[in-house]
């Protein structure tokens, strides 16, 4: 546990959020499933520094595969704008 | 959902193939490296949703058979459960290792000491990984392609 080790965990923490923050303020619901994803693989990373690599296989694979293809499925099938 | 343009179906089919191989050989070397069952099964499930996503859910729907999916997720469970039986029949406990260590199917013993990963290692552990993979792989994908398939039907939007 060096000095770059906490480093490299407070920038992924801040992209995290800063990915997360992005999610929530777009108005374009496509855009904000592609950040979420970016969140979710940011998150993955940050399981993989914590050196839980099992963890971080299965949330790169379900948060930011599946769980985006589901979301944009839903965003097809309806509108890709929300409403004020 | 209908199909995408030509541009992601090239890429799809270029990467379909490595996300197939990746997710079996995280499912295959599960008692050695990071990863079992459920997450190789969740990457290959992510391939599989990449088809749908990019070739259509009627695409999809046509070269498969739902129902053998169904079939494929109820052969996981049963198979884990009875791996794990076997063990009550073949050693003492539920669960028991009847394979570690009896030099049939994965049961060599490992060297000690700092040598390279034995594939052939693990007992059932392999076996339970199999079974778990393929519970996961049907039942994540039954899920991406009834979602696809029943976000494209605009006939019950009353």
């Amino acid at each position: 546990m060096g000095m770059e080790f906490l480093i490299a965990n407070i920038i992924v923490l801040i992209l995290t959020v800063v990915a997360s923050l992005v999610a929530v303020l777009l108005r374009d619901l496509l855009a904000a499933a592609v950040a979420m994803a970016a969140m979710s693989l940011l998150l993955s990373l940050e399981f993989f520094i914590l050196q839980a690599p099992d963890v971080a296989i299965a949330e790169a694979g379900v948060g930011a595969c599946l769980s985006t293809a589901i979301v944009i499925i839903a965003i097809k099938g309806t509108k890709r704008t929300e409403d004020e | 959902m209908s199909g995408m343009s030509k541009i992601v179906k090239t890429s799809v089919n270029i990467l379909f193939p490595l996300t197939m191989i990746f997710g079996l050989y995280v499912i295959a070397h599960g008692h050695l490296t990071p990863g079992g069952g459920f997450q190789g099964g969740a990457i290959v499930a992510s391939g599989c949703a990449m088809i749908v996503v990019a070739y259509g859910s009627k695409w999809v729907f046509k070269q498969i058979n739902e129902k053998r999916l169904s079939t494929f997720e109820s052969i996981g469970g049963v198979g884990f459960i009875t791996v794990a039986l076997l063990g009550l029949v073949f050693s003492t406990v539920f669960f028991g290792n009847f394979l570690a260590g009896s030099n049939l199917l994965f049961g060599t013993t490992p060297a000690t000491g700092s040598t390279g990963a034995d594939f052939n290692t693990g007992g059932v552990l392999p076996l339970m990984n199999f079974a778990v993979g393929v519970k996961v792989i049907a039942g994540l994908f039954v899920i991406v392609l009834v979602m696809a398939y029943a976000s494209s039907v605009k006939e019950w939007d009353t």
